[in-house]
């Protein structure tokens, strides 16, 4: 008997599948779920009403990280709010008897970016957290994909949720990304080209040569934004990179159990012949260094770019009120613009790697006078790993600050906010309208052009001043 | 909670692609309960920094009320906070109108006895209008029959609804009780894995 040729995403939903009915949504088991204080006190109600245990303790991990100062995090947490919130989850856990890497635990950090580096997060699984970026953790291979609070509440009961099946999508990216381009400007320079609704109703495989070259940590930052595109999530099959980076893990498996998990997830990759919903193509070589001049994400530009005279989908009247709020005007350049804050950070961009990036490049360099940069590590063991490669000191001869793991100012919760009418070039994920602070203006950036608007104090073209420094090198 | 009918004027609000951290800043999300957040619906919106109202929004306007907003296409984008779904229920919606929504907003609303419609783009610019014209206009939404009625437009129109979700919103049912029921099958599921190298 053949067998029907069939997507990675496919074979992932299929192997979860306890149940399915016709005219009704499968019951999908959830193999790894992440939570964190923001949104699971209501979902530990639910159990308390419901006088229900958590079904599958070793399942779930908890962290705090939305919520907390990247500042001295040793002392009490100063805001009352945020304080019983970051508690509450410390409560819960013990109540419920889950694993907790709490506030000052080597193991803190932000959710998406401890999973992985922990091993908790494997290809082939179904991972769910009450957060939209889950979606990072498909870099491994895996579906993973945001839930409301309702149904954080079911897989602590359940270890189930119900859903439908979402639409398959690819997205190909074939080619060699130029100097100064990276794996953030190429989920910016999709979703410009899409649209915040062009993935909407979707599962996303990232696949091609572009992708196959990137690092996981590259791969994580591309899965992250698929949710910026609308998509429930995106995925790129594991392989070598995937396994060299799992190896070791401290919650990866060992031994025979490593051997024979390999085997497997070895298996996890598109079928010849299957057929998606939809696919797309695009060349990596085209591909400029992004960043965004709007209210949301699909609002981005090359960074030689002009701002455009009209928005390419939606109503005028949208456009010139993002316009209005960033105090920009169509059709001037975007490059120049003077900037007063950097934010290093997020989901999408405070890994190891992309502390190295900018350390690389600002090393040996002044932050301009007037700008404030903040560098705020994905997680404890980021922060310790950029200490022991002295990262920390280029960082703060350059004059930027080194701050503790946590969200931070991606989403203004905590105490780090960008204050009104400010801007912002931010490796983050979100521009919204006071998504950073109430009158915050945010340009979404690769970790490079981010350290680049730190030197110059303006939004800058990176790959004029590694021309620059070549230049220099070979007189 | 359960829905079966609604019969209410509405609030106009055109804007598209409004995200879940303008339906509630992320600064409002400290609470551990479900309650009180209609407070804080479209915060930055409604209010100035000071706090004074801010008469330019449609909930400041005192000719538009209702239990129904309609809104501009890709509504709920952005973060998947169930506290945006909440916040809306808070207030006192129980109806979205729209020509395009989010897929976790979407579910966080059913999920909260809140019913998303979604209509053609030309279908909502005409709700619009009318309300526009005459902000009394009455909007009839049927969720049984699957139908949404503007009888001073002479004008009915049906809209899908996921089977399952619709006997959920009918009769105050959740997953959850579901899923409950089905444990069998998932200690079931769970022995047959061949799959499972992290447990």
């Amino acid at each position: 008997m053949i067998k029907k040729a069939r997507t990675l995403f496919d074979k992932i939903w299929e192997a979860h599948v306890v149940e399915r009915k016709e005219n009704f949504p499968d019951l999908i088991y959830i193999d790894r779920h992440f939570i964190h204080e923001v949104t699971s006190p209501q979902a530990f109600d639910t159990l308390r009403q419901k006088n229900l245990p958590v079904a599958r303790p070793k399942q779930t991990v908890a962290t705090a990280d939305h919520n907390v100062p990247t500042k001295n995090q040793h002392l009490p947490i100063k805001e009352t709010l945020s304080k019983f919130q970051v508690d509450t989850l410390i409560q819960n856990c013990r109540d419920f008897e889950l694993e907790l890497f709490g506030l000052g635990h080597e193991k803190q950090g932000i959710v998406h970016v401890i999973g992985p580096e922990l091993g908790l997060t494997l290809p082939g699984m179904t991972i769910v957290c009450g957060d939209s970026h889950t979606s990072t953790h498909g870099a491994f291979g895996s579906v993973a994909f945001g839930i409301g609070t309702s149904q954080v509440g079911q897989v602590l009961g359940t270890q189930c949720l119900l859903l439908h099946k979402p639409k398959t999508m690819r997205i190909e990216i074939n080619g060699k990304l130029r100097r100064g381009v990276s794996a953030k400007d190429i989920i910016l320079y999709i979703i410009s080209q899409i649209s915040t609704s062009g993935g909407t109703g979707y599962f996303v495989e990232y696949a091609g040569t572009a992708i196959e070259a990137l690092s996981m940590e590259g791969r994580m930052t591309i899965c992250n934004m698929s949710i910026e595109m609308g998509a429930r999530g995106g995925l790129i099959a594991p392989d070598q990179t995937t396994f060299d980076y799992l190896k070791g893990k401290e919650y990866a498996p060992k031994d025979e159990a490593w051997n024979k998990a390999v085997n497997y997830w070895g298996t996890l990759h598109t079928d010849e012949g299957a057929t998606y919903d939809k696919v797309l193509y695009f060349d990596a070589t085209k591909i400029p260094p992004m960043i965004t001049y709007g209210t949301n994400p699909g609002m981005g530009v090359g960074i030689a770019d002009t701002i455009p005279l009209d928005s390419f989908e939606g109503s005028l009247d949208d456009y010139n009120k993002a316009l209005w709020y960033m105090d920009l005007t169509a059709g001037e350049p975007i490059q120049g613009k003077k900037i007063d804050y950097v934010f290093i950070g997020s989901c999408t961009n405070a890994r190891i790697e992309d502390l190295r990036t900018v350390a690389n490049f600002v090393k040996g360099k002044q932050k301009a006078k007037d700008v404030e940069v903040w560098i705020v590590p994905g997680s404890k063991s980021v922060e310790v790993q950029a200490k022991q490669e002295g990262l920390d000191q280029i960082f703060i001869d350059a004059g930027f600050e080194l701050r503790q793991a946590g969200c931070s100012a991606c989403l203004a919760m905590n105490e780090d906010k960008i204050p009104a009418g400010k801007y912002c070039v931010s490796t983050s994920n979100r521009n919204f309208e006071g998504r950073q602070g109430p009158g915050s203006r945010t340009f979404l950036a690769s970790p490079l052009t981010a350290a680049a608007a730190a030197i110059t104090g303006k939004v800058a073209d990176v790959r004029t001043m590694l021309q620059e420094e070549t230049d220099l090198l070979t007189v | 909670m359960k829905f079966t009918k609604i019969n209410s004027t509405a609030i106009p609000l055109p804007i598209e692609n409004i995200d879940t951290d303008q339906i509630i800043p992320a600064r409002f999300l400290k609470a551990t309960t479900r309650e009180g957040f209609g407070e804080n619906l479209f915060r930055d919106w409604r209010y100035e920094k000071n706090g004074d109202t801010r008469a330019d929004f449609v909930l400041n306007d005192a000719r538009y009320s209702g239990k129904i907003i309609v809104a501009g296409k890709n509504f709920g984008c952005g973060s998947s906070r169930e506290h945006a779904a909440w916040a809306i229920a808070d207030y006192g919606f129980r109806v979205v109108i729209s020509s395009f929504f989010a897929d976790i907003f979407k579910g966080n609303a059913l999920n909260n006895g809140i019913l998303p419609i979604q209509v053609e783009e030309d279908i909502l610019q005409t709700i619009l209008q009318q309300i526009y014209q005459n902000p009394e206009t009455k909007i009839q939404v049927d969720l049984e029959k699957q139908t949404v009625e503007v009888p001073d437009l002479n004008f009915n129109i049906t809209f899908d609804i996921d089977a399952y979700k619709k006997t959920c919103l009918l009769n105050g049912y959740d997953d959850f009780d579901y899923i409950l029921n089905q444990k069998e099958a998932i200690e079931q599921f769970e022995q047959n894995r061949v799959d499972a190298f992290f447990l």
